[in-house]
């Protein structure tokens, strides 16, 4: 293996990455170096690990703690649509739903963000101009997919082209996917080397950053020691959430893979102080299952990261389950279909 | 060689599946002479939730095949019946007693009632439907549509016959269905579900629950997602309540029948769950 100097100039200088990347691993910034940091992490104990999510699955959780839940689900939700066939139109809609998920109760919260294609920013930053302005602090934050979401294979020249037009579009959260051909041959250096440079392209003009969230795409990358890693070379490039899935991708979300990373959130923490994000997307269709996720959040990074500024579900299918259960909840009996919006 | 008698688990049949009840509840089925036949799983209101949810993805699949096809499935229910007549007769011996020759009537009485069934699929839209009088260059046209999600109370007696001429009818146009078998003598409707299993009917097109009709019923009638409920069984139930609580999100409710009515085969128990469109089309462009 070349022991060549990680090739990252900007994050080098730039404040917000150097203080992670120092601290790892030193003032010898070489990609061995990096390697051999990521190849001492721990293995993962796959059957502990499925233990322990399974275990995680079978709490019991009662009529009020339910009613909380639900609306803490609604107040995490990343509302998503990534189709080829997005329209302004249906981004308006989604908008709309994403103020008011029911319009049948006033005292529904509103999700925490849309996730829509780069190109839709403008759409969904006129949607949610005026709502966003009434409530300062509290807004509906704009979330883009950037660096040719889903596959990622592309220059990384039109990575960070499709970054810094969707931030100065007006996105507040860039989703990016990271390069797993890169990462199963073994070139953590170029992962690395990518996410950092998408980092820098998260900059604004006044010098704030754009939230970055790092798909890792756990259904390519195969083994929970690859998702372990990449898990950890993500956050010592810069990510400030680390998310599960595209969706487009079966399998996508899946609950041990989301508490391994959990873990690897958990465990940057008590290394740093500094706490990571995490987004478990795609294929968490229903209230009961998405519950689960809020019970291992809460039992392994603690309640604090029930947040939408440390926890996300990346779903479009998840609100209507959770709006018929909040209905059923409040009407005391079952609803249907037919009292949700169409999508 | 000896063999032990491998007793079958009678379980509730939803999307298709055999499952036990998610409460893991079950109850004693009894014989005529009170002894002890079955441990029968005892539905949930979240079983019937989960079967309404069954039920809902099936009807674009049921309603959408073609009126010929459901003709030939239901049919199919018939021939399969046919061929498992001797488990049937034996079970409704067991259960209701009334020797041999009145169990084998009520078999043949309900192959024929599936068979009378298939061959109205393609035929009671043309009797039901219309084309309207009108003064004017277009046709005015109405047509059956199915109800939708049907929810039915089957009767305690005649356990097979009862259920068969309870589901039939609702299923011909299309629609998909939930049914609470005879609390007493579940076991020929819960084996009817092996039948269905293997009768090209859609997963979930039928869901079967064995239960306490009086415990599940009054969650079908107030679900929001279930179109019409049948209580032909309903007798002995307050069904006046059901009836209130099915008002509230619009249901058609057909009440019960008399007993001696419950196993008549009639073209206005297809009818009860279909809905009529009425369109209009031009009769030329020129």
């Amino acid at each position: 293996m070349s022991s060549r100097e990680i090739n990252i100039v900007t994050p080098k200088q730039d404040a917000a990455i150097a203080p992670r990347f120092n601290l790892i691993l030193g003032d010898n910034p070489s990609t061995a170096n990096l390697r051999r940091y990521l190849s001492g992490i721990p293995k993962v104990d796959a059957v502990g690990l499925e233990q322990r999510a399974a275990a995680l699955s079978t709490r019991s959780i009662k009529s009020t703690s339910k009613l909380k839940s639900l609306d803490k689900i609604i107040e995490l939700i990343d509302l998503t649509t990534l189709e080829g066939a997005d329209t302004p139109g249906k981004i308006r809609s989604l908008a709309a739903k994403a103020i008011r998920p029911d319009p049948s109760d006033p005292s529904t919260p509103h999700v925490a963000a849309v996730c829509v294609y780069g190109d839709m920013v403008p759409y969904a930053v006129d949607s949610l101009r005026y709502f966003n302005k009434m409530r300062d602090g509290n807004s509906i934050k704009i979330a883009a997919v950037a660096t040719a979401f889903p596959s990622g294979r592309a220059s990384l020249n039109a990575k960070i082209v499709d970054t810094t037009e969707a931030v100065a579009a007006g996105a507040d959260e860039i989703d990016m996917v990271i390069d797993r051909g890169a990462f199963l041959s073994g070139h953590f250096d170029q992962v690395f080397d990518q996410i950092a440079s998408i980092k820098a392209a998260c900059r604004r003009p006044d010098s704030t950053y754009a939230c970055l969230k790092v798909i890792l795409e756990t259904g390519e990358l195969n083994t929970y020691d690859n998702v372990r890693e990449a898990s950890w070379l993500a956050i010592l490039a810069g990510a400030d959430f680390i998310k599960t899935s595209t969706g487009k991708v079966s399998p996508a979300a899946t609950l041990p893979m989301t508490l391994l990373m959990l873990e690897a959130v958990r465990d940057w923490y008590q290394l740093t102080g500094e706490r990571i994000g995490v987004k478990p997307a795609g294929g968490i269709r229903n209230s009961k299952e998405a519950i689960r996720y809020l019970v291992t959040v809460a039992e392994t990074v603690g309640e604090e990261w029930l947040q939408p500024h440390l926890f996300r579900f990346g779903a479009s299918s998840l609100l209507n389950d959770v709006l018929l259960q909040r209905q059923k909840m409040k009407t005391g009996h079952y609803s249907g279909s037919n009292y949700v919006t169409i999508d | 060689m000896s063999h032990m008698m491998i007793p079958k688990t009678y379980k509730l049949y939803i999307n298709g599946t055999f499952v036990r009840s998610e409460s893991g509840r079950s109850y004693q089925v009894f014989d005529k002479n009170h002894v002890f036949v079955a441990n029968v799983a005892m539905a949930s209101r979240k079983d019937a939730r989960d079967a309404v949810v069954a039920a809902r993805s099936a009807f674009s699949s049921w309603s959408g095949a073609s009126a010929y096809n459901r003709g030939q499935v239901l049919y199919r229910i018939a021939e399969i019946l046919e061929g498992r007549r001797e488990q049937f007769i034996a079970e409704i011996l067991q259960a209701e007693g009334g020797g041999r020759a009145n169990a084998a009537l009520q078999v043949n009485e309900t192959i024929d009632t599936w068979v009378w069934y298939a061959g109205w699929a393609d035929k009671y839209a043309q009797v039901a439907g219309n084309t309207n009088p009108v003064t004017g260059p277009y046709f005015n046209l109405s047509v059956t549509e199915p109800t939708g999600v049907v929810s039915v109370i089957a009767p305690k007696r005649p356990s097979l016959l009862g259920f068969a001429s309870a589901v039939a009818p609702v299923l011909v146009s299309g629609n998909t269905v939930v049914v609470i078998a005879s609390q007493p003598h579940p076991l020929p409707a819960l084996s009817l579900s092996e039948v269905l299993a293997t009768s090209d009917i859609p997963k979930g097109a039928v869901n079967i629950l064995s239960g306490n009709p009086a415990e599940i019923s009054p969650w079908l009638a107030s679900h929001a997602d279930i179109n019409a409920i049948y209580l032909i069984g309903a007798g002995d139930l307050n069904w006046a309540d059901l009836q209130a609580s099915a008002a509230e999100t619009l249901k058609r409710v057909v009440p019960p029948e008399a007993d001696n009515d419950i196993a008549s085969r009639s073209l206005e128990r297809i009818l009860a769950f279909t809905e009529i469109k009425t369109v209009w089309h031009t009769k030329s462009l020129s």
